[in-house]
């Protein structure tokens, strides 16, 4: 703060508190030419003011609260002067996240002044070790330990369970996790991938010009349902054959998808009756048509490598039932 | 010694004018200091400015009032930090006019909402709140999918922002102040939202909060 500013707020302040004192001195003083319990000779249909001071009570602790302002003042400061205490709720004024660690480990060595470092240090003790050792297990180890999967479910409930629902078994468009259909592949590791470096859509791209139009897209759409052993028109069904080498670079030429070929596309398994965008002819040819973009946040920056960690093997544990 | 301070009670207009000196007294040592502050007014190093969508999304934000329900201010509480991580900074909101930290949280804080949900899952939950959060109270916001900006007065806008920050933007090499659009954001900026539905200027909007302190 400049020095017009911190004079400005010392002044206005010191002031007001001063002034509040004068008042209630001055306002304390007789001025009605009685002594105070007499009538002032003041009448009014029948009923006298008295000449009554404000009531002692009241002026007392009006007076301490103007003591109590100078002691918080002491403790907490005014202006510039951060008071005896030093107290400060954050570090505001930083500019990057570098400074605000920098800020904070300086707070460290001063012995902790911000108040919100301090609850930080606090959690960090208690629940670093928790972590720490988490962190030194593999997740297939921790998917078996039932305190941690009861952290990992609560952090998943936290963050996960807007989109993958609260029991993790997904809704339209966002997969479930409890089932052993995974678009990148359900191993340990690559869950871990998954959610510290979310999964861009690679998208699956309109292809409704590139088929033709509505027929063809109707046709594909007719093969892709055979496959998970629908009932289809047979001829569109054949016809939706041939254009399906189009679709096999990703979802390979069985449709078995992305995954089962080792390549992470995110091309989802077509074979199976498991669909993301629901069961439908329509949603089918739907995204066959427009295509579709699902895409999976990262959460590293977020949550932090160790707590990804955790809810990895609350995931891993949900498809290993 | 007569009462003088019979003058104030018998005079209304008096009395007024020193009731207002008193209550303002507060507000003139907290506030007006943080007008002229340099924490309050130099912006965090990676703030960038709001792209046209993101503009008009963030006027579709006030006007179907979701600042009434949701904040965008994340206090230092280890509680809050842990849910939506590092607490907001001034830094972070002095390109904001007006800004829209709420000061309700019928839902939660969206101050670091960008980049945590996809924009499926926007449109999903913008369109009917309860597909994907069961328990929400959220009303649906259906229309905003069948709107489309006309992008009459996008330019206007971001020129009334570049007016606003004139002495608050981020500075060159010189140190001279770089406004937030240049003349080809503005002359492009029409085009930038034109036929695009209001839901996708909200979404691009919310995607955008929160990625400045880096």
């Amino acid at each position: 703060m400049s020095n017009f500013w911190n004079i400005w707020v010392w002044v206005l302040s010191l002031g007001t508190l001063v002034g509040c004192f004068l008042l209630l001195r001055y306002c304390l003083t007789n001025f009605a030419g009685v002594p105070e319990g007499e009538p002032t000779g003041h009448v009014f249909d029948g009923i006298e003011e008295l000449n009554n001071p404000l009531p002692q009570w009241w002026s007392t602790f009006f007076l301490l609260t103007i003591v109590w302002a100078f002691l918080y003042i002491a403790a907490y400061g005014l202006g510039n002067w951060t008071g005896f205490i030093g107290w400060k709720s954050s570090n505001q004024g930083i500019l990057n996240l570098a400074e605000s660690k920098a800020q904070v480990l300086a707070a460290k060595e001063n012995g902790y002044l911000v108040q919100y470092d301090r609850e930080i240090a606090a959690a960090d003790a208690k629940y670093g070790p928790i972590f720490d050792a988490y962190a030194a297990r593999s997740i297939e180890d921790l998917s078996t330990d039932e305190e941690a999967l009861k952290v990992g479910q609560r952090l998943f409930l936290h963050n996960c369970s807007q989109c993958h629902g609260s029991n993790a078994s997904g809704s339209t468009g966002f997969p479930d996790l409890t089932d052993n259909d995974w678009l990148y592949g359900g191993d340990a590791e690559t869950i871990k991938q998954s959610i510290l470096h979310g999964r861009k859509a690679n998208g699956m791209m309109a292809w409704g010009a590139a088929l033709g139009g509505d027929q063809g897209v109707q046709d594909v759409a007719a093969y892709v349902l055979s496959l998970s052993g629908r009932e289809v028109d047979a001829t569109s069904a054949a016809a939706g054959k041939d254009k399906f080498v189009m679709c096999a670079a990703c979802h390979g030429a069985d449709g078995k998808g992305s995954a089962a070929m080792g390549i992470p596309l995110g091309a989802p398994n077509l074979t199976d009756d498991i669909w993301l965008y629901g069961p439908s002819v329509r949603a089918v040819e739907s995204s066959i048509n427009n295509g579709r973009a699902g895409v999976m946040p990262a959460w590293k920056d977020i949550l932090g490598e160790q707590k990804v960690h955790v809810i990895s093997a609350y995931v891993y544990s949900l498809s290993q039932k | 010694m007569k009462n003088k301070h019979e003058k104030f009670e018998k005079n209304v207009g008096l009395f007024a004018i020193f009731t207002l000196l008193a209550i303002s007294i507060g507000g003139l040592v907290e506030i007006t200091p943080l007008f002229f502050q340099k924490a309050t007014n130099t912006p965090v190093d990676s703030l960038r400015p709001y792209t046209a969508l993101e503009m008009e999304g963030r006027d579709i934000y006030i006007r179907e009032g979701c600042n009434v329900c949701h904040s965008q201010m994340i206090r230092p509480f280890r509680a809050e930090t842990e849910r939506y991580g590092h607490y907001s900074v001034a830094g972070e909101g002095v390109w904001e006019h007006p800004f829209l930290w709420g000061s309700k949280r019928t839902g939660p804080d969206l101050a670091r909402v960008g980049g945590r949900y996809s924009d499926d899952w926007h449109r999903a939950h913008l369109l009917d709140p309860r597909s994907v959060v069961p328990e929400s109270n959220m009303p649906s916001f259906k229309w905003l999918a069948e709107n489309k900006l006309d992008g009459e007065l996008t330019e206007k806008k971001l020129a009334t922002f570049n007016f606003l920050t004139r002495n608050r933007s981020h500075k060159d090499e010189q140190g001279n102040r770089i406004p937030l659009y240049s003349a080809e954001d503005l002359a492009g900026a029409k085009a930038a939202v034109k036929d695009k539905t209001e839901m996708e200027a909200l979404i691009a909007y919310l995607q955008s909060l929160g990625h400045a302190l880096k």
